[in-house]
């Protein structure tokens, strides 16, 4: 790349052509704001935060969008520069629903930081007819309230980009223009998937998971509940993140022990679920393959993945493996296998899977989850809520020792870990069946060629003399291109991974939110993030989930075998097609 | 209300201009403004209509055509009025034109009447600012309005 000779602020520097002038200002050390900007998502220049003083120019420039030249001299200080972002920050203020205390955002809010930054105190359009809360909470699992938003588009985006979904956009023009759904039809109808990327996104409050804190603090605090805890792989590799530690930080020991802390009777891990999972869905695809059953097979570990085909592929829901995904495995053995262990009454049981994703909420409310009247879960916690109750409860997270998970279902194998990464869960299930197939403890079980974060991964794999096509993708986007090649004869596959999320679970909508400024910088959440699952599968002594002793043992006192009468009853579920736009 | 038509013939219609333009790569914009042509406006099972055959989503969709005042979700009346809001017929109290107009037909602005005859809109400058204030009904220009005539320029319209 050919270099260019820029002043900025009157020094001289030289960057690459192809930099921005916001690329270039953060190479000189100058943070210039943002508000609206996401790296290669949402470059717009909307905002006017980030406006600079070019010479030559008439205007102030948007930095964000704007090409660096040879012999640029900018200004990022002058008067005019700051009065300018001052007033647009106060434009931005005088309708925003400013009730901060009260905000889910608060402390975590990059309005509040550039409102702190610009030291704010008065604001001179305050006259201005203010935003009155205006709630969706319609959806069982994303809460939108537009008097926090602030119009940046970044969620908008975000579902079309990131998600490759599209259904957020903006509606009307000028002072009535809002982000909603096509004919303001309720997320559940309106074809969303519940990734939950837009939240991720959102510098405001104006988007949020929907809240479960309260039940699982009456579960904790009312002593005839017997509170169950699990956590999905994906936690831990991200929950660092909430206590200042540096992203993909593992933080398993730490996490347990809080949680711990925290009053409930158990913390098993959906690791070992995850374990269950794979011994179904291995099963599950060894019958499909050699009974000429329905293929490809395709994963159901994924609630957005699910909502998705459910919606856009319907005509795919046979395709879907039967097994639940393994947090509602979990609480269904929960309520079942570890009540009679512990003689407890499964009706006292509460429990509570903390998960790195905001579709679990959606997922833990479908009627097919529940086993005799019983709810397999409770509640879900995302990464952030648990994140709070551990802050609320005062436990000092960083300076807690490593503790385990409790038995007897608390043990996990390293195919476990590795579900919360895209390819994960087809890494673990190849493990299992090529050693089914095979008959033997192969010593080689890394599938690298379904790691990573390309879009979409494919491999043919060699199982028992047989040839095993296989495919991965993640985040909608991929999902559907995937799906449409299969649609259309293009590809034929045997065994298929999908996940709704870019990367994986590791990148969910229940994860800490990273704040713009650290996504712009151009870290890659998903690699960070994952490269902890992958440590913690290579130091584990098993790797494989049916080696996990538990598993075997769980097996041989309950369910009989992989795909029992009574595996079918507990850990199987079925799919329905899901209208978008239903007109009634 | 007034009425919406939609049948297979006239999705047909729609369908034959999307498939006739495909060899360019064709933009939303003139689908949306057939469909409106065709239908009288674009309702969601328009809007479902082009997204499944444009592979474009029904929030893109329903973005663009809130965006642009040219397109509608419902019906229009029989008759649209358009009462200008520019800067010369405002100065010109066409503010109280409008008020007269949502007080006599009983419906607000954007609204079109229970019976179907009119629909009540706000238009930027119709170019006709030496008559301000200013009204159009259909293709009709009434000038120097004061809200004393509306009634009698309405019941022209009724029958």
């Amino acid at each position: 790349m050919k270099n260019v000779n820029i002043k900025i602020n009157g020094m001289d520097f030289e960057v690459p052509s192809n930099y921005t002038v916001l690329e270039a200002c953060k190479k000189a050390n100058i943070d210039i704001p943002t508000l609206c900007y996401l790296k290669e998502i949402n470059e717009t220049g909307a905002c006017r935060m980030c406006v600079v003083e070019v010479e030559g120019a008439r205007s102030l420039q948007a930095s964000c969008v704007l090409k660096v030249r040879e012999g640029m001299n900018v200004k990022t200080n002058t008067k005019r520069v700051i009065n300018s972002r001052t007033t647009t920050l106060e434009l931005l203020l005088a309708n925003h629903n400013k009730d901060c205390l009260k905000c889910n955002r608060n402390g975590k809010c990059e309005l509040q930081d550039l409102s702190e930054r610009f030291h704010i105190r008065d604001i001179y359009f305050d006259s201005f007819e203010k935003r009155t809360p205006h709630y969706d909470d319609s959806s069982v699992s994303i809460v939108r309230d537009q008097s926090k938003c602030i119009l940046c588009g970044r969620c908008v985006s975000a579902c079309q980009k990131v998600a490759g979904m599209g259904i957020l956009t903006y509606i009307n023009r000028g002072f009535e223009a809002v982000v909603g759904t096509g004919f303001n039809y309720k997320l559940e109808e309106a074809g969303c998937i519940y990734c939950g990327q837009c939240i991720n996104v959102c510098p405001v409050g104006a988007l949020k998971e929907k809240s479960h804190i309260d039940q699982v603090w009456d579960a904790i605090n009312n002593p005839n509940v017997h509170v169950v805890v699990q956590t999905a792989p994906a936690v831990r590799a991200s929950i660092g993140e909430e206590f200042g530690l540096e992203m993909g930080t593992r933080a398993t020991g730490k996490m347990v022990a809080a949680i711990k802390r925290l009053g409930v009777d158990k913390v098993f891990d959906t690791n070992f679920a995850a374990d269950l999972t794979i011994m179904e869905e291995g099963y599950e695809l060894l019958d499909r393959i050699q009974n000429n059953g329905v293929l490809p097979m395709l994963t159901s570990c994924s609630p957005g993945w699910i909502r998705l085909i459910e919606q856009y592929y319907p005509e795919f829901i046979h395709n879907l493996s039967s097994c639940k995904s393994p947090h509602q495995m979990f609480g269904a053995i929960i309520k079942s296998y570890y009540a009679e262990k512990a003689n407890i009454d499964p009706k006292d049981i509460f429990v509570v899977s903390v998960m790195p994703c905001s579709a679990k909420k959606s997922e833990m409310n479908r009627d097919e989850m529940e086993v005799n009247g019983l709810r397999d879960v409770d509640a879900v916690l995302t990464t952030r809520e648990i994140s709070n109750i551990i802050r609320e409860a005062g436990i000092r997270f960083n300076e807690l020792e490593d503790e385990e998970f409790d038995n007897p279902l608390g043990e996990y194998s390293g195919a476990g870990v590795i579900f919360g990464a895209t390819g994960g869960v087809m890494e673990a299930a190849l493990r299992t069946v090529a050693d089914i197939l095979e008959n033997k403890d192969l010593d080689d079980f890394e599938y690298n060629n379904v790691r990573g974060i390309e879009g979409i991964k494919e491999a043919s794999i060699e199982l028992g003399g047989k040839t095993v096509n296989i495919a991965v993708a993640h985040g909608g986007e991929n999902a559907k291109k995937l799906m449409d090649m299969i649609k259309s004869g293009e590809k034929e596959y045997h065994f298929v991974e999908i996940m709704g999320c870019s990367g994986g679970c590791v990148n969910g909508g229940g994860q800490p939110y990273v704040k713009a400024s650290i996504r712009n910088s151009g870290v890659d959440i998903r690699l960070a993030r994952a490269k902890a699952l992958y440590e913690e599968d290579e130091i584990k002594q098993v790797r494989k989930s049916h080696q996990n002793k538990q598993i075997q043992l769980l097996y041989k006192e309950f369910l009989e075998k992989p795909n029992s009468h009574k595996s079918h009853e507990l850990l199987h579920t079925h799919y329905k097609k899901q209208e978008i736009f239903p007109i009634s | 209300m007034a009425k919406l038509v939609m049948n297979d013939e006239l999705f047909a219609e729609l369908k034959t201009f999307i498939d006739d333009n495909k060899s360019q790569t064709l933009g939303l914009m003139p689908v949306l403004h057939k469909a409106q042509d065709i239908f009288g406006c674009i309702p969601l099972e328009v809007q479902k209509f082009i997204s499944k055959e444009m592979h474009v989503t029904v929030a893109e969709i329903y973005g663009v055509v809130t965006f642009y005042s040219r397109f509608s979700t419902e019906p229009v009346g029989d008759h649209l009025i358009g009462v200008c809001l520019g800067t010369a017929c405002y100065v010109k109290g066409s503010q109280k034109i409008l008020d007269e107009l949502i007080k006599e037909l009983g419906i607000k602005q954007e609204e079109t009447t229970e019976d179907g005859k009119f629909t009540l809109t706000a238009t930027r400058c119709v170019g006709a600012c030496g008559l301000a204030p200013v009204m159009m009904i259909d293709d009709d220009v009434y000038g120097r309005l004061s809200p004393k005539q509306i009634s009698d320029i309405l019941s022209k319209y009724k029958n």
